[in-house]
């Protein structure tokens, strides 16, 4: 980028140089140069589009998909999830059974950028594409999955859970606006209850109880809810000073009480007695360093699975044994398993998927 | 002469004397000023194009945790601070130094866009940045230098409020073209719409280069100035014996120290004032708004007052909305207060400190000089921002900000004594 500075056309010209040719030469230069640069930028842009338009297309030997009715109470076991395959409809939730996760989908026609849903409740977060920037809001559905609620969100989406009852939600979106232009991104983390529409829409504001006693920090940041079974007890990351914590949340209390250092994206086990999450591991590659384990609440004990991969998701317990997650895929992401105790191997449930939710 | 101009900037008359003031240099506003500003606007709609897309990127395309980017912000800062200490003293050496420094610095920049092509790791993405932080670091003292020089004394607070306001629409320019082009692009999830933005940055970022060398005179150092041996780095550090530039930095560093950076405000508004969380994004978009609007004004207005007087007066602003997020205030209104207060505090000061220290220093070593206030005072806002983050944490934000408040009140008051007119000699 230094040799046009070299090729400095005025370079031995004596002040001021600006006058008639030399003007007419530099606009002309300049002129020719913007015409390359747009048409550089312009192939750019089409080729982009291009490539939007063919994921539109359906995908060939991609799973199929077709329009219908999704419920979140059905009749049998379904998991439900963001159907990323191309076509039509990608990015839409879409439900597929539970026991043949390879079979048709059935597109419920609404798109999330995330969703998870339970006991007839679901989350879905979703982007309103603006004049000036894209803005996000959190929908609240119902059973038939038409929005009940709508509450804003400051940022980009990446986590959401919905209580085991169906009362609670929470949702974690990232927010850069700390500085115009900045790269030092942050969390939000909010929590709705569906029976009161109480809205906590920044989880920092809640007290961080370290070792007993209160922390305070600017620096403080929240992600990552799952709830208990109780409607009140949740379980979330806090991280502050460079260090992340396992913290058990007290929503009447409003209190996030620190567990256990080194826990990212906990997921409570079914039975409320372990977390599945993501630690980061020592030695690591700094650009993957998190690997999947599970943390037994009662002894603090932690298990590492199977899977030796570099995981950034929210694991889902598809059961009291086995951990579902998404990886890196062809068409975005895929969806895989692994058993939670350390045996076992990892194994593909699902292509071109992400956001798993089982319900039934 | 830059004595004679410190003690007179009520008028600005007398610096008008100064040596090497040339009759082409006598516009209000002379066409180097227009054309560093104008490569100010496109570079900045280049990088704030990455910038507003970046988040999204990591997130949505590339399946990543951003959170780590923070931490290379800090260092970036302090690396950031040294290579515009560099940048300035370069740029001294010989006539057409400015303009090869700060076309280096532009240069680098632009050739950060088409490396974000081919990285897709958060770490790797975090370099590249550093090395378009680098090249910022180098243009900024040299560019301004020019500014300086290209513009007759008594009207530099104009020169720089132009040039401010124009640098400010680029920022506000970048993300609409960014989101413009994803929008074409049609899909979130994908690449291929980043690579589209990143490209179209780039062009953009070349657009701006070629800019400044085919508009920016090479030569804005005056012709009878540099006749003496090129300036060495102890020369540029030796600029701080000189008393008026002395005390300019000293009251730069001092302010510096305790002013609260724009993210604690922000984090401040939201926490103190109940501010709703999903406004959050707005906030810099605000000081920014008002930045823009007022930054002419108040140049001009610098010119008539003095530099060293607006300068603080911008603190008192500062001083001000700190006040209102400490006081029983709440709600959207002491939001926008705030945001009113704030950008008003950049345009009275950002440009404004680049005018008082053009007067500070002799014509040959407009770079070094600007490097050395504003270095001064990039580094010592860090320093506070880590003070800022520790109080918070001991005592809480409250008390943190009382605290600042508190100490932006005494280092105005030592302030003001020591960029006293009589105070210069």
């Amino acid at each position: 980028m230094t040799a046009p500075v070299v090729a400095d056309p005025d370079s031995a010209t004596p002040e001021p140089p600006v006058e008639g040719a030399s003007v007419r030469r530099k606009v002309v230069v300049l002129a020719v140069a913007v015409l390359l640069l747009a048409g550089v930028g312009t192939a750019a842009v089409r080729y982009a589009a291009d490539r939007a338009d063919r994921r539109n297309q359906e995908q060939a030997g991609g799973p199929p998909v077709r329009e219908g009715a999704v419920t979140l109470q059905p009749t049998g076991r379904q998991l439900l999830l963001r159907n990323l395959a191309w076509g039509p409809h990608r990015d839409e939730v879409a439900a597929v059974p539970a026991d043949h996760p390879d079979g048709p989908r059935t597109a419920s026609g609404v798109k999330c950028l995330r969703f998870h849903a339970a006991a007839g409740t679901g989350i879905c977060l979703q982007a309103e594409h603006g004049a000036l920037d894209d803005t996000y809001h959190a929908s609240v559905l119902d059973a038939s999955l038409h929005e009940t609620r709508r509450f804003p969100a400051p940022g980009i989406p990446t986590r959401a859970r919905v209580s085991p009852s169906g009362h609670l939600v929470g949702w974690t979106v990232f927010v850069s606006g700390d500085s115009y232009a900045g790269t030092d991104f942050s969390t939000r983390t909010a929590i709705v209850d569906t029976r009161s529409w109480q809205f906590y829409d920044n989880l920092e504001t809640f007290q961080v109880l370290k070792d007993g006693h209160p922390v305070q920090a600017s620096d403080l940041n929240v992600w990552g809810t799952t709830f208990a079974a109780d409607d009140n007890r949740f379980y979330a990351t806090v991280a502050t000073g460079g260090q992340t914590y396992l913290v058990q949340g007290d929503l009447a209390a409003r209190t996030l009480t620190t567990l256990h250092q080194n826990v990212e994206c906990p997921s409570l086990s079914p039975d409320g007695t372990r977390i599945a999450y993501k630690k980061r591991v020592a030695g690591a590659d700094p650009a993957a360093p998190w690997r999947l384990y599970v943390l037994d609440l009662a002894t603090m004990a932690e298990t590492a699975t199977a899977e030796q991969r570099n995981i950034d998701d929210q694991a889902l317990w598809a059961d009291g044994r086995t951990l579902l997650y998404s990886l890196p895929g062809d068409y975005g992401s895929d969806l895989w398993t692994v058993p939670a105790d350390g045996t076992g191997a990892p194994a593909v449930l699902v292509r071109s998927a992400v956001a798993p939710a089982y319900l039934g | 002469m830059y004595l004679a101009d410190a003690r007179s900037t009520k008028t600005g008359r007398a610096a008008a004397a100064a040596p090497g003031t040339r009759p082409g240099r006598r516009a209000a506003v002379p066409g180097t000023v227009l054309a560093l500003g104008a490569v100010s606007l496109v570079t900045d709609v280049s990088s704030e194009m990455v910038s507003a897309v970046l988040p999204l990127y990591v997130v949505a395309a590339l399946g990543l945790s951003p959170l780590g980017f923070g931490l290379l912000d800090g260092i970036n800062n302090g690396v950031g601070a040294l290579v515009r200490l560099l940048g300035g003293h370069l740029a001294d050496r010989g006539a057409r130094g400015h303009k090869v420094v700060a076309g280096i610095g532009y240069g680098l920049s632009a050739l950060c866009k088409p490396l974000l092509l081919l990285v897709h790791t958060v770490p790797l993405i975090g370099g590249v940045l550093a090395i378009d932080r680098t090249g910022k670091g180098l243009r900024t003292a040299p560019r301004d230098a020019m500014i300086s020089l290209a513009t007759a004394p008594e009207h530099r607070g104009r020169a720089f409020g132009v040039h401010r306001a124009m640098d400010t629409t680029g920022a506000l320019l970048g993300p609409l073209l960014a989101f413009a082009v994803l929008r074409i692009a049609d899909d979130r999830a994908e690449r291929a719409g980043y690579s589209a933005v990143f490209t179209v940055s780039g062009c953009v970022a070349v657009l701006g280069v070629l800019l400044l060398v085919l508009f920016v005179p090479a030569r804005t150092t005056p012709v009878e100035a540099p006749t003496g041996p090129r300036p060495t780095l102890r020369d540029a550090l030796a600029l701080l014996r000189r008393p008026a530039l002395r005390r300019l930095t000293l009251a730069a560093v001092l302010l510096g120290l305790t002013t609260v950076s724009d993210s604690f405000l922000y984090l401040l508004l939201q926490r103190r004032l109940g501010l709703p969380a999903h406004l959050f994004p707005l906030l810099p978009l605000g000081t920014a708004a008002v930045f823009l609007a007022l930054a002419v004004p108040l140049g001009v207005i610098a010119d008539k007052v003095g530099r060293r007087t607006l300068f603080l007066a911008g603190h008192a602003v500062l001083l001000g909305a700190y006040g209102v997020v400490l006081s029983p205030l709440r709600g959207a209104g002491a939001a926008v207060l705030v945001l009113l207060l704030h950008g008003t505090f950049y345009a009275a000061t950002d440009g404004v400190l680049a005018a008082a220290t053009a007067a500070t220093v002799p014509d040959g070593q407009q770079g070094a000089g600007q490097a050395l206030v504003g270095t001064g005072q990039a580094l010592a806002r860090f320093a506070c921002s880590l003070a800022f983050g520790a109080a918070w944490t001991l005592w809480g934000p409250r008390a943190a900000l009382t605290a600042t408040t508190v100490a932006l009140a005494a280092a105005a008051i030592a302030a003001t004594r020591l960029l006293r007119p009589a105070a210069t000699d």
